[in-house]
């Protein structure tokens, strides 16, 4: 286990500045991030190290790390004279996880500079890698690949990063830990950058790699020292050679999944619920002087934009299973009692429509003309995520957007092998497999490549059974429909 | 909204990350984004269940998940009853408080009630006085009787380790326990609130927020709080490296001396057991400052029961607790 030496009582220099606090209209921005990689790698050291130096960690936390450091017997009085701490046990789980000595899942982190919030799901590297990089990537802008510096890109390596490009996270920062550890050599590191490189271009991630926009942005390798803290918060003067960033002021400038425009994004609304009070309207809003006559027959669709934004006088189309796509207008966008002009995606809004149709929550409404024909056969790659193996004929649900329906598995057509890329031939799957299959559904859903929507393009498997996940969904186009081969993993 | 940032782009695969102004568009600040998202849970779990309901106990994280179904629901009401587990050692103006918000919404409340459990002889008091660890019991008691399938929860994952790895749906068996070895794995926005007859789902749609989102959200919304979260002159005597308010149930012992105090509440819950802190953070805006420069976590500051064991929450989780 990786470890390094603080003493408590050190002052530790802050990114919280009080007045940043002080003006509390300045607006941060969320940024979502995961980390993979082993407890080798130092992943729990990095990311303690991220939370210390970003005064994630109050005193109390630290001074239970310390108990706990000395309990254990690790590193003794520093040369200070105060307690070491070993700062991976800042991200030290449940007690079940103590006593096994394994972590059992991802756990969330939050911490906060002036620019930005950030959540950090940190994501364990060994047993359930494949479940967990999934769970973790699914919501990330960003995921921080750790690679120890002395053994340079394994498999493990190649692994996650094919599962983060099958992913389509939109950056990928690969942090070459333990640079320490070769002498803050330049020629260790060169040579882990062009591995890296070499991997991402078999993989097609990186703006040189395609020169379009719809994969992986970019992919910046960083050496760092986790446990002194070289080119963590800060730029090393350790690693001279090296003129890029440090890791958290990548994280401070990367732009959000939302805040990157691809020509790609449309509009898309899946329906959650319809919003209809009937004269049971809010108490309290009509105290606050709504006109209870005008919105006796308010009905309006709540959802969450998942692409694209939306103007009130938009032509629309209401996708409803197995019914054509019908055309509207967008006659108003309510928000709590205030009515917006305009409306992004992730904001949760409520959508009134000009014509009086039947909609209902798992309807999907869309930029009208954007999206083909909803059907019932679904081409995808999945994430298998359960003990329990897939087999062909099974029953299962698939929940997509805001609708479940049943489905049945027609077949496996085969399995990644995530070190060499290829596709073998399977007719099972099995946990942390990924493998592609077609599955016939009891209803027709809006289905559209995940290469192109992130949100409308992701499904899951869930057994009809106990009710648990089975798989991460990724639609494919059908065969036969224009599928870019680069992207055919 | 567009600004010009400073962001960073790789120019090529064979040079190092360079830094390029590039036109990105701000459309959402932290606190919409956090807004955004639990909407979208608590819509999601209204629209998926039968018969939710919502954890209302006046403290601060509970009132910003009202405020939240409001927004979530406007013009029309919320349409789930609030839950309140009384432990009978709560603050007399957080009580009222309460019954006040659920008259100005127009809901209904369902109690569950640790002191008829004792009454009845179906809890024990415990010797330290700490009510809270009780009210697992009454919880699960009227999670059965009414019949939900879904309880809405204002936990966060920053409070506690334990939390930190729970899920924004998190599906509890018969006996309410979670287990955390067997969690379903979250993907995208896609929530699976599947269950079987006899199992419930918590929900924590304010999962991904930290204490000072809360106070910040709570200032911008200009959401109404219990007085006790501001500093107010206060009877307290000192026990556990704590201050704690004289009162019915908290009584100082011969050697605890009583003073008056300046102090504000970081957590509302049993009198019993929660301290106060002496602060001057008589407004929101004091308060968010104060919570900005903390040193020391909310439930380590003012929480006895959180001290008993480095897995504390742990143990009350599993067990069925909130």
């Amino acid at each position: 286990m990786s470890t390094f030496n603080t003493p408590v009582v050190e002052p530790v220099e802050t990114l919280i500045s009080t007045s940043s606090i002080t003006e509390a209209a300045l607006p941060t921005t969320l940024f979502r991030f995961a980390t993979a990689g082993s407890v080798d790698d130092g992943k729990s050291t990095l990311v303690g190290r991220l939370l210390h130096d970003s005064k994630a960690i109050l005193a109390d936390q630290l001074d239970a790390v310390a108990r706990t450091s000395a309990d254990r017997g690790f590193g003794g009085a520093g040369a200070t004279g105060t307690q070491a701490i070993d700062l991976a046990l800042l991200t030290d789980g449940l007690r079940a996880e103590r006593e096994q000595g394994i972590t059992i899942d991802v756990a969330y982190r939050y911490f906060a500079t002036d620019q930005r919030s950030f959540i950090l799901a940190d994501c364990p590297g060994h047993v359930q890698y494949t479940k967990n990089t999934v769970t973790g990537a699914s919501t990330a802008d960003a995921v921080v690949v750790l690679i120890d510096a002395r053994k340079g890109v394994l498999e493990q390596t190649r692994r996650h990063l094919s599962v983060l490009q099958l992913l389509r996270v939109a950056h990928v920062i690969v942090a070459v830990n333990k640079i320490d550890l070769v002498d803050f050599s330049e020629s260790v590191f060169r040579e882990i950058q062009a591995d890296v490189q070499q991997v991402a271009r078999e993989l097609g991630i990186g703006a040189a790699a395609l020169g379009t926009a719809d994969h992986i942005d970019d992919l910046l390798v960083i050496p760092v020292s986790a446990l002194d803290g070289d080119n963590v918060v800060d730029r090393s003067e350790r690693t001279p050679w090296y003129d890029g960033p440090a890791l958290l002021e990548v994280l401070e400038t990367l732009p959000a999944a939302d805040e990157i425009d691809t020509q790609l994004e449309s509009f898309r609304f899946p329906v959650q619920l319809v919003i209809r009070p009937q004269g049971a309207l809010a108490p309290d809003a009509v105290a606050a002087g709504l006109d209870v006559e005008a919105y006796r027959d308010y009905r309006a669709y709540a959802g969450q934009i998942t692409e694209g934004s939306v103007k009130v006088g938009d032509k629309v189309s209401v996708l409803t299973p197995g019914q054509g796509p019908r055309t509207t207008t967008v006659t108003g966008i309510d928000f709590a009692g205030e009515s917006l002009e305009e409306a992004f995606a992730p904001q949760s809004v409520a959508i009134r429509l000009a014509e009086e149709f039947d909609v209902a929550g798992g309807d999907t409404i869309a930029a009208a003309g954007t999206v083909r024909e909803s059907s019932a056969d679904l081409y995808a790659a999945l994430c298998w995520l359960s003990p329990k193996p897939l087999r062909e004929g099974a029953k299962v649900l698939v929940k997509h957007g805001t609708r479940t329906v049943q489905a049945l598995v027609r077949n496996v057509s085969g399995k990644l092998d995530l070190a060499s890329f290829k596709l073998e031939a399977a007719s099972s799957l099995e946990l942390n497999d990924i493998g592609h299959a077609q599955l016939r559904l009891a209803a027709p859903l809006p289905l559209e490549n995940y290469l192109h929507h992130r949100r409308t393009g992701a499904f899951l498997v869930i057994d009809p059974l106990d009710g648990n996940t089975l798989a991460a969904g990724l639609v494919k186009d059908h065969p036969g429909d224009h599928e870019d081969e680069r992207y055919s993993i | 909204m567009s600004t010009l940032n400073d962001t960073l782009v790789s120019t090529g695969s064979t040079t190092e990350p360079v830094i390029e102004p590039v036109e990105i568009s701000t459309r959402l600040s932290s606190l919409d984004a956090l807004e955004s998202e639990a909407i979208h849970i608590i819509r999601e779990v209204v629209a998926e269940f039968e018969k939710p309901a919502l954890l209302f106990s006046g403290g601060k994280d509970s009132v910003v998940m009202l405020h939240l179904a409001t927004k979530a629901f406007w013009p029309g009401k919320v349409p789930f009853p609030v839950l309140h587990v009384d432990t009978g050692h709560n603050f007399p103006e957080v009580i009222d408080f309460r019954d006040r918000t659920v008259e100005r919404l127009g809901l209904k409340l369902v109690v569950g009630s640790v002191q008829e459990f004792i009454d009845r002889g179906e809890l024990a008091e415990r010797a330290d006085g700490t009510r809270n660890p009780l009210q697992t019991v009454p919880l699960l008691d009227a999670i059965q009787k009414n019949k939900f399938d879904a309880v809405f929860g204002g936990g966060r994952r920053d409070e506690d380790k334990a939390r930190a790895k729970e899920r924004i749906l998190s599906l509890r068996d018969e006996f309410g326990q979670w287990d955390p070895r067997n969690q379903r794995p979250e993907l995208w926005n896609l929530y699976n609130g599947r269950h079987t007859v006899g199992q419930h789902v918590r929900a924590f749609p304010i999962s991904n927020w930290t204490e000072l989102d809360i106070w910040r959200y709570i200032e911008r919304e200009n959401i109404e709080l219990p007085g006790l979260y501001y500093a107010h002159d206060r009877e307290v005597f000192a026990r556990d490296g704590m201050w704690r308010a004289v009162g019915e149930v908290s009584q100082p012992l011969p050697h605890e001396e009583v003073i008056t105090k300046t102090v504000r509440y970081r957590t509302v819950g049993d009198m019993s057991c929660t301290g106060a802190v002496e602060s001057a953070a008589a407004t929101v805006s004091d308060v968010v400052i104060e919570v900005a420069a903390s040193t020391i976590t909310e439930r380590g500051a003012t929480r006895a029961d959180d001290r008993i064991s480095e897995a504390a929450m742990e143990d009350r989780k599993k067990d069925g607790y909130f």
